[in-house]
């Protein structure tokens, strides 16, 4: 579904990505972990197009995207919750969602929420609440619900569990898994490498720009190198 | 002073203080997407100025033909600003934007005046407008009456825009996070050309009813109320749009009111306007109305 082959980031002198290619599969929960600078965010930047990659290619169902402009890119049927979340403080939790679903039809609009409260019903409480208000943990559910409102064939995540608590964050990622096998595809950025990599199909370790290790989950999980590095033995 | 000069003045201040407000609108919407004080705004209204001029002595439309094309005109001017002077500096630091932006002032008044030239061209003022009418013993013009009218009709309708369309909660999203509002699929620069759009067509608005309170048509006539309106948008809180109309009604009525109480004060009516500016730049900042606005990267 997404391939990513050999790009190069350059960010003014830095060489932030070098060769980075991945692949993710349609159905499948696709986890990229590594510490903090290693190329992951950048990595999701040049997929919708934030950055620019100074070669190397991106095709999303076999259609190069990688010289499209952000918004183009994400109506091919690309969903994004952001580092940082990233939630329009200003604009009610409703308003968000419906801004998730700006290119959708309209008549396709009601489903779409219900769908997404049925996720989230804590969103639908607070349907009318400025989404500044939220909590760290709401304002990550309402990111996931917005991203997932435009119905993406693949939805990135970007760091949905930082800075919540334990309880939150299991809860986080309850619903990845329930999306996915609900039918979307997931690529998940993740500093929590254990968590990430119990729910992910497959997983791409990235350090200083590079993949250095990259296979199912389950094999990451067992891999004596991942478990010193990012697992903390 | 008599109740009737009071009440006299009062509605020449309503008056007055409604045109500050239409032209600030544009101001704090810009301002609130871009960050940008568009110095080029009060030139738009000497562009519907001479446009609704024309329309009507070049191509002999009548007033109520030409005056609103002179505003759709001046709208699709504003967006060609921004194409032209802004677009390109999107990425660039924001005193690069404000340089151009003043540039672009230039450009646009001295273009006028190497086209059309500086002799000032008299406005025409449509009967409806000049009628005279008396009100319990004062006498009115019916500009002002349909000035502030005008005004509020417009400001509901652009708050209708801004709130309860799906452009306008984008332009709200756009107003604090560039990168996500893109990232919802939203075509970016289309909605800063309609906030340019909406903001000019205000100001085309403002041009059109300010040649016919002041019927004298110059390149330069847009300079002093872009500046007073510019003002009432910081006085009402720069970035909110029910702000900028508040601050132009303050405005307005404070100089016309200053004028009526100390008429040996009338030489000073724009050094008040701008000492109003320094005040509220040095202890409230954020204005009547006005948040905090978070600094974009």
């Amino acid at each position: 579904m997404l391939q990513v082959d050999d790009i190069h980031v350059y960010y003014g002198g830095i060489h932030a990505l070098k060769g980075i290619s991945l692949k993710v599969k349609e159905r499948q929960i696709v986890t990229l972990i590594g510490a903090n600078g290693a190329g992951k965010t950048t990595t999701l930047r040049s997929i919708v197009g934030l950055v620019t990659p100074k070669s190397g290619k991106i095709t999303f169902n076999g259609k190069e995207i990688h010289r499209l402009k952000t918004h183009e890119i994400m109506r091919l049927g690309i969903g994004i919750s952001p580092e940082g979340r990233r939630v329009f403080p200003n604009l009610t939790v409703l308003e968000n969602l419906e801004l998730g679903a700006y290119h959708r039809p309209p008549q396709e609009f009601k489903k779409d929420l219900e769908w997404v409260y049925s996720l989230f019903p804590r969103l639908a409480e607070r349907q009318k609440q400025l989404a500044g208000t939220l909590s760290g943990g709401e304002q990550q559910m309402l990111a996931l619900g917005r991203a997932l409102m435009s119905r993406p064939q693949l939805v990135l995540l970007d760091e949905p569990s930082l800075g919540l608590a334990p309880l939150v964050v299991e809860e986080v990622f309850e619903t990845i898994k329930a999306i996915n096998e609900q039918g979307s595809t997931i690529l998940l950025v993740e500093q929590n490498a254990m968590a990430a990599l119990h729910v992910a199909h497959y997983g791409y370790v990235l350090e200083t720009g590079r993949i250095v290790l990259h296979g199912t989950g389950e094999g990451l999980l067992k891999d004596e190198r991942v478990r010193k590095a990012y697992l903390g033995e | 002073m008599t109740t009737k000069i009071f009440l006299q003045q009062l509605s020449n201040g309503i008056s007055l203080g409604s045109l500050y407000g239409l032209v600030a609108i544009g101001y704090t919407m810009v301002y609130g997407i871009l960050r940008l004080i568009n110095f080029a705004h009060g030139d738009l209204l000497m562009v519907a100025a001479y446009t609704a001029i024309y329309g009507i002595t070049l191509f002999s439309l009548p007033w109520y033909v030409s005056f609103p094309l002179a505003i759709i005109i001046t709208g699709i001017i504003g967006i060609l600003l921004d194409k032209c002077a802004y677009k390109p500096l999107r990425d660039a630091p924001r005193i690069s934007l404000l340089i151009s932006a003043i540039g672009a002032s230039f450009l646009l008044e001295n273009l006028a005046l190497v086209i059309i030239g500086g002799v000032p061209k008299a406005f025409p003022r449509p009967e409806v407008f000049a009628k005279v009418i008396e009100i319990g013993g004062i006498r009115i013009q019916m500009l002002t009456i349909y000035t502030p009218i005008i005004t509020l009709i417009l400001l509901f309708g652009l708050l209708y825009i801004v709130f309860h369309t799906k452009v306008g909660k984008a332009m709200r999203a756009a107003s604090v996070d560039f990168e996500t509002t893109r990232l919802m699929g939203i075509d970016l620069d289309r909605i800063i050309a309609f906030t340019f759009l909406l903001g000019s067509s205000l100001a085309a608005a403002g041009g059109v009813m300010w040649a016919m309170k002041y019927p004298q048509v110059n390149p330069f006539m847009g300079v002093i109320p872009g500046l007073k309106a510019f003002i009432a948008a910081v006085l009402g809180g720069i970035g909110n749009i029910v702000g900028a109309v508040l601050g132009g009604f303050l405005l307005g009525l404070g100089e016309i009111l200053l004028v009526a109480f100390m008429p040996e004060m009338a030489q000073y009516r724009d050094a008040f306007a701008f000492a109003i500016l320094i005040l509220v730049l040095l202890f409230r900042p954020t204005g009547i109305m006005g948040e905090p606005l978070v600094d974009k990267t």
